[in-house]
Protein backbone atom coordinates (compact mmCIF):
# COMPACT_ATOMS: atom_id res chain seq x y z
CA UNK A 1 0.00 0.00 0.00
CA UNK A 2 3.01 2.48 0.53
CA UNK A 3 2.96 3.42 -3.18
CA UNK A 4 -0.32 4.70 -3.22
CA UNK A 5 -0.68 8.55 -2.89
CA UNK A 6 -3.28 9.53 -0.49
CA UNK A 7 -6.37 11.40 -1.40
CA UNK A 8 -6.46 12.66 1.84
CA UNK A 9 -3.72 13.71 4.21
CA UNK A 10 -4.41 15.48 7.71
CA UNK A 11 -1.90 17.03 9.55
CA UNK A 12 -1.60 18.49 13.05
CA UNK A 13 -5.39 18.86 12.89
CA UNK A 14 -6.87 20.50 15.85
CA UNK A 15 -10.43 21.52 17.00
CA UNK A 16 -11.71 23.78 19.45
CA UNK A 17 -15.27 24.02 21.21
CA UNK A 18 -14.92 27.57 22.43
CA UNK A 19 -12.08 26.89 25.16
CA UNK A 20 -12.92 22.41 25.17
CA UNK A 21 -9.71 21.13 23.21
CA UNK A 22 -11.98 18.23 21.43
CA UNK A 23 -9.26 17.17 18.90
CA UNK A 24 -5.74 17.05 19.52
CA UNK A 25 -3.37 17.24 16.75
CA UNK A 26 -4.33 14.01 15.01
CA UNK A 27 -2.37 13.40 11.92
CA UNK A 28 -3.50 10.62 9.64
CA UNK A 29 -4.17 9.79 5.68
CA UNK A 30 -6.85 8.20 3.60
CA UNK A 31 -5.90 6.04 0.80
CA UNK A 32 -8.14 6.05 -2.89
CA UNK A 33 -10.87 3.82 -2.96
CA UNK A 34 -10.51 2.24 0.61
CA UNK A 35 -12.80 2.07 3.83
CA UNK A 36 -10.95 3.66 7.01
CA UNK A 37 -12.60 3.36 10.38
CA UNK A 38 -12.45 5.41 13.45
CA UNK A 39 -13.47 3.74 16.95
CA UNK A 40 -13.36 5.03 20.28
CA UNK A 41 -15.61 5.47 22.89
CA UNK A 42 -18.06 8.16 23.33
CA UNK A 43 -17.21 11.46 23.31
CA UNK A 44 -13.45 10.96 22.30
CA UNK A 45 -13.67 13.10 19.41
CA UNK A 46 -14.26 11.53 16.13
CA UNK A 47 -17.62 13.53 15.26
CA UNK A 48 -15.83 16.05 15.62
CA UNK A 49 -12.62 14.94 13.50
CA UNK A 50 -15.06 14.21 10.39
CA UNK A 51 -16.88 16.99 10.66
CA UNK A 52 -13.32 18.86 10.36
CA UNK A 53 -12.74 17.29 7.19
CA UNK A 54 -15.63 18.54 5.35
CA UNK A 55 -15.48 22.39 7.47
CA UNK A 56 -18.60 21.46 8.66
CA UNK A 57 -17.57 21.93 12.22
CA UNK A 58 -17.31 25.74 11.84
CA UNK A 59 -20.82 26.36 11.31
CA UNK A 60 -21.50 25.65 15.45
CA UNK A 61 -21.00 28.57 16.68
CA UNK A 62 -17.91 29.12 18.56
CA UNK A 63 -16.56 25.84 17.30
CA UNK A 64 -12.79 26.68 15.62
CA UNK A 65 -10.09 24.18 14.22
CA UNK A 66 -6.43 24.46 12.95
CA UNK A 67 -3.86 22.50 11.15
CA UNK A 68 -3.69 21.19 7.61
CA UNK A 69 -6.27 18.80 5.78
CA UNK A 70 -5.27 18.20 2.07
CA UNK A 71 -7.81 16.78 -0.34
CA UNK A 72 -6.28 16.21 -3.78
CA UNK A 73 -3.51 18.07 -3.32
CA UNK A 74 -5.06 21.34 -1.51
CA UNK A 75 -5.57 22.43 2.02
CA UNK A 76 -9.37 22.88 2.19
CA UNK A 77 -7.89 24.89 5.62
CA UNK A 78 -5.91 27.39 2.94
CA UNK A 79 -6.41 31.18 2.60
CA UNK A 80 -9.24 31.79 0.22
CA UNK A 81 -10.68 28.59 -0.03
CA UNK A 82 -14.42 28.60 0.30
CA UNK A 83 -16.21 25.96 2.44
CA UNK A 84 -19.18 25.61 0.31
CA UNK A 85 -16.74 24.41 -2.75
CA UNK A 86 -15.29 21.48 -0.39
CA UNK A 87 -18.22 20.28 0.69
CA UNK A 88 -19.20 19.83 -2.94
CA UNK A 89 -16.71 17.28 -3.05
CA UNK A 90 -16.59 15.78 0.34
CA UNK A 91 -19.99 14.01 0.57
CA UNK A 92 -21.57 13.36 4.86
CA UNK A 93 -23.93 11.12 5.94
CA UNK A 94 -24.96 11.30 9.82
CA UNK A 95 -26.07 9.03 12.89
CA UNK A 96 -29.36 9.97 12.44
CA UNK A 97 -31.18 9.84 8.59
CA UNK A 98 -32.28 13.39 7.81
CA UNK A 99 -33.84 13.47 4.57
CA UNK A 100 -35.05 16.97 3.84
CA UNK A 101 -38.97 16.88 4.94
CA UNK A 102 -41.30 17.69 2.74
CA UNK A 103 -39.66 16.85 -0.41
CA UNK A 104 -40.01 13.92 -2.30
CA UNK A 105 -37.76 10.98 -2.83
CA UNK A 106 -36.19 12.13 -6.62
CA UNK A 107 -35.62 15.81 -5.46
CA UNK A 108 -33.87 14.73 -2.12
CA UNK A 109 -31.60 13.28 -4.58
CA UNK A 110 -31.71 15.64 -7.21
CA UNK A 111 -31.05 18.39 -4.67
CA UNK A 112 -27.29 18.72 -4.67
CA UNK A 113 -27.07 19.59 -8.60
CA UNK A 114 -30.21 21.20 -8.47
CA UNK A 115 -29.28 23.89 -6.22
CA UNK A 116 -25.45 23.44 -7.84
CA UNK A 117 -27.94 24.98 -11.07
CA UNK A 118 -28.10 22.57 -12.92
CA UNK A 119 -31.80 22.15 -14.22
CA UNK A 120 -31.55 19.72 -16.96
CA UNK A 121 -33.92 16.86 -16.61
CA UNK A 122 -32.91 14.30 -18.65
CA UNK A 123 -29.98 14.52 -16.77
CA UNK A 124 -31.45 15.01 -13.26
CA UNK A 125 -33.35 11.86 -13.91
CA UNK A 126 -30.30 9.90 -15.09
CA UNK A 127 -28.18 11.10 -11.88
CA UNK A 128 -31.14 10.33 -9.42
CA UNK A 129 -31.41 6.58 -10.41
CA UNK A 130 -27.86 6.18 -10.91
CA UNK A 131 -27.34 7.62 -7.38
CA UNK A 132 -30.42 5.28 -5.91
CA UNK A 133 -28.96 2.00 -7.88
CA UNK A 134 -25.51 3.31 -6.11
CA UNK A 135 -27.27 3.34 -2.34
CA UNK A 136 -28.72 0.03 -3.09
CA UNK A 137 -32.44 1.96 -3.19
CA UNK A 138 -33.45 1.85 -6.85
CA UNK A 139 -35.98 -1.16 -6.67
CA UNK A 140 -37.60 -0.42 -3.28
CA UNK A 141 -38.58 2.59 -4.98
CA UNK A 142 -38.06 3.36 -8.27
CA UNK A 143 -42.10 3.22 -8.54
CA UNK A 144 -42.57 5.91 -5.71
CA UNK A 145 -39.80 8.42 -6.58
CA UNK A 146 -42.55 11.41 -6.00
CA UNK A 147 -43.67 10.23 -2.02
CA UNK A 148 -41.87 12.00 0.55
CA UNK A 149 -38.19 10.61 1.20
CA UNK A 150 -39.90 10.80 5.03
CA UNK A 151 -42.01 8.17 3.89
CA UNK A 152 -39.26 5.60 3.79
CA UNK A 153 -38.75 3.73 6.57
CA UNK A 154 -35.77 4.01 8.40
CA UNK A 155 -33.36 1.96 6.79
CA UNK A 156 -34.71 3.42 3.45
CA UNK A 157 -33.95 6.84 4.49
CA UNK A 158 -30.15 6.49 5.33
CA UNK A 159 -29.87 4.64 2.16
CA UNK A 160 -31.26 8.01 0.43
CA UNK A 161 -29.28 10.06 2.20
CA UNK A 162 -26.22 8.17 1.07
CA UNK A 163 -27.90 8.10 -2.47
CA UNK A 164 -28.09 12.28 -2.07
CA UNK A 165 -24.58 12.28 -1.34
CA UNK A 166 -23.72 10.21 -3.93
CA UNK A 167 -25.35 12.49 -6.37
CA UNK A 168 -22.90 15.05 -6.38
CA UNK A 169 -20.25 12.51 -6.58
CA UNK A 170 -17.80 12.92 -4.32
CA UNK A 171 -14.22 11.55 -4.42
CA UNK A 172 -14.38 11.33 -0.22
CA UNK A 173 -17.68 10.22 1.56
CA UNK A 174 -17.48 10.46 5.25
CA UNK A 175 -20.01 8.90 8.09
CA UNK A 176 -20.73 9.32 10.94
CA UNK A 177 -22.32 5.84 12.59
CA UNK A 178 -24.45 5.72 9.91
CA UNK A 179 -26.03 2.71 11.16
CA UNK A 180 -26.17 3.15 15.08
CA UNK A 181 -29.74 4.12 14.91
CA UNK A 182 -30.73 0.75 12.71
CA UNK A 183 -31.87 -2.90 12.85
CA UNK A 184 -29.53 -5.33 12.33
CA UNK A 185 -30.78 -6.55 8.78
CA UNK A 186 -30.62 -2.13 7.60
CA UNK A 187 -27.11 -2.59 9.09
CA UNK A 188 -26.53 -5.49 7.26
CA UNK A 189 -27.23 -3.56 3.66
CA UNK A 190 -25.76 -0.60 4.47
CA UNK A 191 -22.14 -2.67 5.08
CA UNK A 192 -22.64 -4.23 2.13
CA UNK A 193 -23.39 -1.42 0.33
CA UNK A 194 -20.22 0.32 1.42
CA UNK A 195 -17.84 -2.46 0.07
CA UNK A 196 -19.53 -1.74 -2.82
CA UNK A 197 -18.66 1.98 -2.44
CA UNK A 198 -15.00 2.10 -2.50
CA UNK A 199 -15.39 1.21 -6.55
CA UNK A 200 -16.49 5.03 -6.90
CA UNK A 201 -15.11 6.83 -3.66
CA UNK A 202 -12.77 6.92 -0.17
CA UNK A 203 -15.11 5.78 2.79
CA UNK A 204 -14.12 7.58 5.89
CA UNK A 205 -16.44 5.96 8.45
CA UNK A 206 -17.14 6.61 12.46
CA UNK A 207 -18.37 3.03 13.91
CA UNK A 208 -19.64 2.07 17.59
CA UNK A 209 -19.53 -1.44 16.41
CA UNK A 210 -16.07 -3.39 16.14
CA UNK A 211 -17.24 -5.90 14.47
CA UNK A 212 -18.19 -3.10 11.76
CA UNK A 213 -14.78 -1.85 11.30
CA UNK A 214 -13.10 -5.48 11.07
CA UNK A 215 -15.82 -6.45 8.67
CA UNK A 216 -15.50 -3.39 6.38
CA UNK A 217 -12.86 -1.48 6.79
CA UNK A 218 -9.20 -1.61 5.66
CA UNK A 219 -7.47 0.58 8.37
CA UNK A 220 -8.75 1.64 11.47
CA UNK A 221 -7.76 4.26 13.94
CA UNK A 222 -8.18 3.76 17.41
CA UNK A 223 -9.01 7.63 19.06
CA UNK A 224 -9.11 8.38 22.71
CA UNK A 225 -9.80 11.57 24.77
CA UNK A 226 -9.25 13.53 21.34
CA UNK A 227 -6.24 11.91 20.43
CA UNK A 228 -5.34 9.24 18.28
CA UNK A 229 -3.59 6.53 20.14
CA UNK A 230 -3.01 3.97 17.11
CA UNK A 231 -4.09 3.89 13.14
CA UNK A 232 -2.88 0.78 11.17
CA UNK A 233 -4.15 -2.08 8.92
CA UNK A 234 -7.78 -3.26 10.64
CA UNK A 235 -5.92 -6.88 11.03
CA UNK A 236 -3.32 -5.79 12.70
CA UNK A 237 -5.20 -3.14 15.29
CA UNK A 238 -7.50 -5.78 16.10
CA UNK A 239 -5.60 -8.55 15.90
CA UNK A 240 -2.09 -7.39 17.61
CA UNK A 241 -2.18 -4.15 18.89
CA UNK A 242 0.38 -1.71 19.04
CA UNK A 243 -0.76 0.20 22.29
CA UNK A 244 -2.00 -1.44 25.47
CA UNK A 245 -4.85 1.06 25.27
CA UNK A 246 -5.49 -0.15 21.94
CA UNK A 247 -5.94 -3.39 23.13
CA UNK A 248 -7.46 -2.74 26.72
CA UNK A 249 -10.44 -0.64 24.36
CA UNK A 250 -11.11 -3.23 21.67
CA UNK A 251 -11.17 -6.20 24.56
CA UNK A 252 -13.92 -4.43 26.06
CA UNK A 253 -12.02 -3.15 29.27
CA UNK A 254 -13.26 0.06 28.72
CA UNK A 255 -15.56 2.32 26.44
CA UNK B 1 -50.16 2.89 50.64
CA UNK B 2 -52.50 5.52 52.12
CA UNK B 3 -52.68 4.57 56.05
CA UNK B 4 -56.22 4.84 57.42
CA UNK B 5 -56.12 7.83 59.45
CA UNK B 6 -55.51 10.02 56.59
CA UNK B 7 -58.68 8.73 54.55
CA UNK B 8 -61.22 11.15 55.80
CA UNK B 9 -58.91 14.45 55.11
CA UNK B 10 -58.01 13.03 51.41
CA UNK B 11 -61.53 12.78 50.37
CA UNK B 12 -62.65 16.01 51.57
CA UNK B 13 -60.17 17.48 49.52
CA UNK B 14 -61.10 15.49 46.73
CA UNK B 15 -64.82 16.55 47.13
CA UNK B 16 -63.36 20.34 47.52
CA UNK B 17 -61.19 19.28 44.20
CA UNK B 18 -64.42 18.43 42.61
CA UNK B 19 -66.01 21.65 42.84
CA UNK B 20 -63.40 23.90 42.34
CA UNK B 21 -62.70 21.75 38.71
CA UNK B 22 -67.00 21.98 37.87
CA UNK B 23 -66.54 25.91 38.52
CA UNK B 24 -63.37 26.26 36.35
CA UNK B 25 -64.48 24.07 33.73
CA UNK B 26 -68.25 25.91 33.49
CA UNK B 27 -66.89 29.62 34.21
CA UNK B 28 -64.72 28.78 31.01
CA UNK B 29 -67.52 27.03 29.10
CA UNK B 30 -69.60 29.47 29.54
CA UNK B 31 -67.49 32.27 28.18
CA UNK B 32 -65.77 30.49 25.26
CA UNK B 33 -69.93 29.83 24.52
CA UNK B 34 -70.37 34.05 24.49
CA UNK B 35 -67.16 34.41 22.10
CA UNK B 36 -68.56 32.10 19.96
CA UNK B 37 -72.15 33.36 19.88
CA UNK B 38 -70.84 36.57 19.23
CA UNK B 39 -68.73 35.31 16.27
CA UNK B 40 -72.26 34.01 14.73
CA UNK B 41 -73.67 37.00 16.18
CA UNK B 42 -71.70 39.16 14.00
CA UNK B 43 -72.10 36.78 10.96
CA UNK B 44 -75.98 36.19 11.06
CA UNK B 45 -76.44 40.78 11.49
CA UNK B 46 -73.97 41.11 8.33
CA UNK B 47 -75.67 38.44 6.64
CA UNK B 48 -79.37 39.69 7.10
CA UNK B 49 -78.37 43.59 6.36
CA UNK B 50 -75.78 42.71 3.48
CA UNK B 51 -77.76 39.91 1.34
CA UNK B 52 -80.32 41.83 0.26
CA UNK B 53 -77.63 44.91 -1.35
CA UNK B 54 -76.24 41.85 -3.38
CA UNK B 55 -76.95 41.07 -7.31
CA UNK B 56 -74.96 40.92 -10.18
CA UNK B 57 -75.04 45.22 -10.62
CA UNK B 58 -72.96 44.90 -7.32
CA UNK B 59 -70.18 43.00 -8.43
CA UNK B 60 -70.19 44.51 -11.75
CA UNK B 61 -71.20 48.19 -11.49
CA UNK B 62 -69.47 51.39 -10.42
CA UNK B 63 -71.49 53.98 -7.93
CA UNK B 64 -74.23 55.63 -9.39
CA UNK B 65 -73.99 59.68 -8.96
CA UNK B 66 -75.04 61.02 -5.39
CA UNK B 67 -79.36 60.69 -5.13
CA UNK B 68 -79.62 57.97 -7.93
CA UNK B 69 -80.53 54.74 -6.49
CA UNK B 70 -78.51 51.56 -7.63
CA UNK B 71 -75.20 50.54 -8.70
CA UNK B 72 -72.18 48.84 -7.31
CA UNK B 73 -68.87 48.70 -5.52
CA UNK B 74 -67.15 46.80 -8.60
CA UNK B 75 -64.31 50.05 -8.01
CA UNK B 76 -64.05 48.96 -4.13
CA UNK B 77 -63.80 44.81 -4.63
CA UNK B 78 -60.97 45.40 -7.79
CA UNK B 79 -59.16 48.11 -5.60
CA UNK B 80 -58.82 46.38 -2.67
CA UNK B 81 -57.44 43.04 -4.98
CA UNK B 82 -54.93 45.42 -6.70
CA UNK B 83 -54.05 47.31 -2.85
CA UNK B 84 -53.80 43.29 -1.50
CA UNK B 85 -52.12 41.97 -4.21
CA UNK B 86 -48.91 44.85 -3.99
CA UNK B 87 -49.14 44.40 -0.34
CA UNK B 88 -48.26 40.94 -0.69
CA UNK B 89 -46.12 41.32 -3.53
CA UNK B 90 -44.07 43.64 -1.05
CA UNK B 91 -44.92 42.34 1.87
CA UNK B 92 -44.38 38.50 1.97
CA UNK B 93 -40.80 38.47 0.57
CA UNK B 94 -40.15 41.16 3.50
CA UNK B 95 -41.87 39.30 5.98
CA UNK B 96 -40.05 35.76 4.90
CA UNK B 97 -36.79 37.15 4.66
CA UNK B 98 -36.73 39.21 7.97
CA UNK B 99 -38.04 35.68 9.31
CA UNK B 100 -35.04 33.82 7.95
CA UNK B 101 -32.97 36.44 9.51
CA UNK B 102 -34.43 36.30 12.54
CA UNK B 103 -33.98 32.96 13.22
CA UNK B 104 -30.55 32.00 11.48
CA UNK B 105 -28.67 34.73 11.85
CA UNK B 106 -29.99 36.63 14.14
CA UNK B 107 -28.05 35.65 17.43
CA UNK B 108 -26.61 38.91 17.89
CA UNK B 109 -27.42 41.95 19.33
CA UNK B 110 -28.64 43.38 15.68
CA UNK B 111 -30.94 40.12 15.63
CA UNK B 112 -32.42 41.03 19.31
CA UNK B 113 -32.73 44.60 18.13
CA UNK B 114 -34.38 43.27 14.89
CA UNK B 115 -36.84 41.18 16.94
CA UNK B 116 -37.39 43.93 19.39
CA UNK B 117 -38.55 46.44 16.16
CA UNK B 118 -40.31 43.98 14.73
CA UNK B 119 -42.65 42.99 17.79
CA UNK B 120 -43.02 46.56 18.15
CA UNK B 121 -44.08 47.25 14.78
CA UNK B 122 -46.83 45.03 15.23
CA UNK B 123 -48.25 46.44 18.09
CA UNK B 124 -48.28 50.28 16.25
CA UNK B 125 -51.52 51.93 15.87
CA UNK B 126 -52.79 50.55 12.16
CA UNK B 127 -53.43 54.74 11.90
CA UNK B 128 -50.13 55.83 12.76
CA UNK B 129 -48.57 53.09 9.73
CA UNK B 130 -50.72 54.88 7.76
CA UNK B 131 -49.22 58.28 8.52
CA UNK B 132 -45.98 57.02 8.01
CA UNK B 133 -47.36 55.80 4.10
CA UNK B 134 -48.37 59.21 3.99
CA UNK B 135 -45.68 61.09 4.84
CA UNK B 136 -42.92 58.15 2.76
CA UNK B 137 -44.82 58.71 -0.25
CA UNK B 138 -48.32 60.33 -0.22
CA UNK B 139 -46.44 64.04 0.33
CA UNK B 140 -43.07 63.40 -2.21
CA UNK B 141 -45.87 62.00 -5.07
CA UNK B 142 -47.99 64.83 -4.52
CA UNK B 143 -50.90 62.58 -4.94
CA UNK B 144 -52.57 59.91 -2.87
CA UNK B 145 -52.21 56.24 -4.88
CA UNK B 146 -52.94 52.75 -4.50
CA UNK B 147 -49.15 52.18 -4.05
CA UNK B 148 -49.07 54.11 -0.86
CA UNK B 149 -51.71 52.04 0.63
CA UNK B 150 -50.26 48.95 -0.12
CA UNK B 151 -46.85 49.79 1.06
CA UNK B 152 -48.89 50.46 4.55
CA UNK B 153 -50.59 47.15 4.20
CA UNK B 154 -47.19 45.28 3.53
CA UNK B 155 -45.70 47.07 6.95
CA UNK B 156 -48.68 45.81 8.90
CA UNK B 157 -48.12 42.11 7.21
CA UNK B 158 -44.47 41.63 7.72
CA UNK B 159 -44.20 41.42 11.30
CA UNK B 160 -46.74 38.50 11.63
CA UNK B 161 -45.04 36.82 8.31
CA UNK B 162 -41.71 37.16 9.86
CA UNK B 163 -43.10 35.86 13.34
CA UNK B 164 -44.52 33.04 11.87
CA UNK B 165 -41.76 32.22 9.46
CA UNK B 166 -39.20 32.32 12.68
CA UNK B 167 -41.35 30.32 14.46
CA UNK B 168 -41.09 27.56 11.60
CA UNK B 169 -37.67 28.04 11.38
CA UNK B 170 -37.27 26.84 14.82
CA UNK B 171 -38.58 23.70 14.60
CA UNK B 172 -36.72 22.77 12.00
CA UNK B 173 -33.74 19.83 13.89
CA UNK B 174 -30.24 21.78 12.74
CA UNK B 175 -29.39 18.21 11.49
CA UNK B 176 -31.50 19.15 8.51
CA UNK B 177 -29.90 22.22 7.97
CA UNK B 178 -26.71 20.43 8.40
CA UNK B 179 -27.14 17.92 5.67
CA UNK B 180 -27.99 20.83 2.95
CA UNK B 181 -24.72 22.49 3.80
CA UNK B 182 -22.37 18.87 4.03
CA UNK B 183 -24.00 18.91 0.34
CA UNK B 184 -22.17 22.10 -0.56
CA UNK B 185 -25.36 24.60 -0.24
CA UNK B 186 -24.93 27.77 0.96
CA UNK B 187 -26.65 28.50 4.15
CA UNK B 188 -29.25 30.92 2.86
CA UNK B 189 -30.34 28.72 0.19
CA UNK B 190 -30.44 25.82 1.90
CA UNK B 191 -32.92 28.00 3.93
CA UNK B 192 -35.12 29.40 1.29
CA UNK B 193 -34.92 26.06 -0.94
CA UNK B 194 -34.67 23.20 0.87
CA UNK B 195 -36.17 24.00 4.22
CA UNK B 196 -39.01 26.58 2.82
CA UNK B 197 -39.76 24.56 0.28
CA UNK B 198 -40.38 21.42 1.91
CA UNK B 199 -42.78 23.55 4.43
CA UNK B 200 -44.99 25.14 1.92
CA UNK B 201 -47.94 25.02 3.63
CA UNK B 202 -47.05 26.12 6.96
CA UNK B 203 -45.84 29.36 5.26
CA UNK B 204 -48.93 29.77 3.71
CA UNK B 205 -50.55 29.50 6.40
CA UNK B 206 -48.90 32.87 7.88
CA UNK B 207 -49.00 34.60 4.65
CA UNK B 208 -52.87 34.05 4.31
CA UNK B 209 -53.40 35.08 7.84
CA UNK B 210 -51.80 38.00 7.58
CA UNK B 211 -53.78 39.21 4.11
CA UNK B 212 -57.03 38.04 5.71
CA UNK B 213 -56.06 40.73 8.59
CA UNK B 214 -54.84 43.59 6.18
CA UNK B 215 -57.74 42.94 4.13
CA UNK B 216 -59.75 44.76 6.20
CA UNK B 217 -57.78 47.01 7.47
CA UNK B 218 -59.03 50.83 6.92
CA UNK B 219 -57.23 53.59 8.80
CA UNK B 220 -54.04 52.72 6.49
CA UNK B 221 -55.59 53.64 3.45
CA UNK B 222 -57.53 56.40 4.63
CA UNK B 223 -54.66 58.67 3.63
CA UNK B 224 -52.87 56.61 1.04
CA UNK B 225 -54.84 54.94 -1.33
CA UNK B 226 -57.70 57.67 -0.58
CA UNK B 227 -61.00 56.66 -2.67
CA UNK B 228 -62.39 56.78 -6.21
CA UNK B 229 -65.31 56.60 -7.41
CA UNK B 230 -64.25 55.00 -10.85
CA UNK B 231 -62.40 51.51 -11.62
CA UNK B 232 -59.12 52.02 -11.77
CA UNK B 233 -56.01 49.35 -12.41
CA UNK B 234 -53.58 52.72 -11.91
CA UNK B 235 -51.43 52.23 -9.00
CA UNK B 236 -49.79 55.70 -8.92
CA UNK B 237 -53.48 57.35 -8.16
CA UNK B 238 -56.05 57.14 -5.77
CA UNK B 239 -58.25 53.96 -5.69
CA UNK B 240 -61.37 52.54 -3.54
CA UNK B 241 -61.21 49.42 -1.27
CA UNK B 242 -63.77 47.70 0.14
CA UNK B 243 -63.11 48.99 4.11
CA UNK B 244 -62.99 52.66 2.81
CA UNK B 245 -65.90 52.17 0.81
CA UNK B 246 -68.52 50.87 3.51
CA UNK B 247 -66.58 53.88 5.87
CA UNK B 248 -67.41 56.38 3.03
CA UNK B 249 -71.16 54.62 2.88
CA UNK B 250 -71.69 54.16 6.55
CA UNK B 251 -71.54 57.72 7.66
CA UNK B 252 -73.23 59.15 4.24
CA UNK B 253 -76.81 60.19 5.14
CA UNK B 254 -78.34 57.71 2.31
CA UNK B 255 -80.86 54.43 3.01
CA UNK B 256 -79.03 53.16 -0.52
CA UNK B 257 -75.96 53.89 0.26
CA UNK B 258 -76.52 52.20 4.01
CA UNK B 259 -77.37 49.09 2.43
CA UNK B 260 -74.24 48.78 0.08
CA UNK B 261 -72.35 49.38 2.65
CA UNK B 262 -73.64 46.32 4.35
CA UNK B 263 -73.53 44.36 1.38
CA UNK B 264 -69.49 45.15 0.76
CA UNK B 265 -68.94 45.10 4.69
CA UNK B 266 -70.66 40.86 3.82
CA UNK B 267 -68.29 40.61 0.93
CA UNK B 268 -65.39 41.62 3.13
CA UNK B 269 -66.32 38.95 5.69
CA UNK B 270 -66.71 36.30 3.57
CA UNK B 271 -63.45 36.84 1.58
CA UNK B 272 -61.80 37.26 5.34
CA UNK B 273 -63.27 33.78 6.44
CA UNK B 274 -62.13 32.42 3.50
CA UNK B 275 -59.10 32.87 3.60
CA UNK B 276 -59.36 31.83 7.12
CA UNK B 277 -60.31 29.17 6.26
CA UNK B 278 -57.99 27.95 3.75
CA UNK B 279 -55.08 28.80 6.09
CA UNK B 280 -56.46 25.98 8.04
CA UNK B 281 -56.95 23.60 5.22
CA UNK B 282 -53.42 23.56 4.23
CA UNK B 283 -52.09 22.30 7.63
CA UNK B 284 -53.00 19.12 6.78
CA UNK B 285 -50.91 16.64 9.34
CA UNK B 286 -47.94 15.37 7.23
CA UNK B 287 -47.18 11.66 7.64
CA UNK B 288 -43.36 11.44 9.12
CA UNK B 289 -41.46 8.26 10.23
CA UNK B 290 -38.58 8.42 12.14
N1 LIG C 1 -21.71 21.24 20.10
C1 LIG C 1 -20.79 21.04 21.06
N2 LIG C 1 -20.49 22.02 21.93
C2 LIG C 1 -19.57 21.84 22.90
N3 LIG C 1 -18.87 20.71 23.07
C3 LIG C 1 -19.12 19.69 22.23
C4 LIG C 1 -20.09 19.80 21.19
N4 LIG C 1 -20.12 18.62 20.51
C5 LIG C 1 -19.23 17.83 21.13
N5 LIG C 1 -18.61 18.46 22.15
C6 LIG C 1 -17.56 17.89 23.02
O1 LIG C 1 -16.46 17.52 22.24
C7 LIG C 1 -15.96 16.26 22.63
C8 LIG C 1 -15.95 15.32 21.44
O2 LIG C 1 -17.28 15.03 21.06
P1 LIG C 1 -17.63 14.16 19.77
O3 LIG C 1 -16.73 14.57 18.67
O4 LIG C 1 -19.08 14.30 19.52
O5 LIG C 1 -17.28 12.71 20.26
P2 LIG C 1 -17.65 11.31 19.61
O6 LIG C 1 -18.22 11.52 18.26
O7 LIG C 1 -16.35 10.57 19.56
O8 LIG C 1 -18.61 10.63 20.54
C9 LIG C 1 -16.83 15.78 23.78
O9 LIG C 1 -16.15 16.04 24.97
C10 LIG C 1 -18.06 16.63 23.69
O10 LIG C 1 -18.58 16.88 24.96
MG1 LIG D 1 -20.21 11.03 17.55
Amino acid sequence: MADVQPIVKVEGLNAWFGDVHAVKGITIDFLPNTVTALIGPSGCGKSTFIRCLNRLHEEIEGASASGRVVVENNDIYGAGVDPVRIRRKIGMVFQKANPFPGLSIFENVAAGLKLAGIRRRSLLQDVVRRSLEGAALWDEVKDKLHQPGTSLSGGQQQRLCIARALAVEPPVILMDEPTSALDPISTAKIEELMLSLKRRTTVIIVTHNLQQAARISERTAFFLLGEMVEFGDTTQVFTVPKQKKTEQYITGRFG
Amino acid sequence: MITGHLTPFLEARDTRRRVSNLVACGTLTFLSGVAIGALFLVFGYVLYRGFPAINWAFFIETPRPVGEVGGGLANAMVGSLIILLLASLLGIPWGILTGVYLSEYGRGRLGSAVRFCSDMLSSVPSIVIGLFAYALLVVPMKHFSALAGSVALAVMMVPTIARSTEELLRLVPNHIREAGLALGVPRWKVILLIVLRGNLSAILTGVMLAIARASGETAPLLFTALNSRFLSWRVDQPIASLPVQIYTYAIAPFDDWHRQAWGGALVLVVFVFSLNLLARSVIRPKMTRD
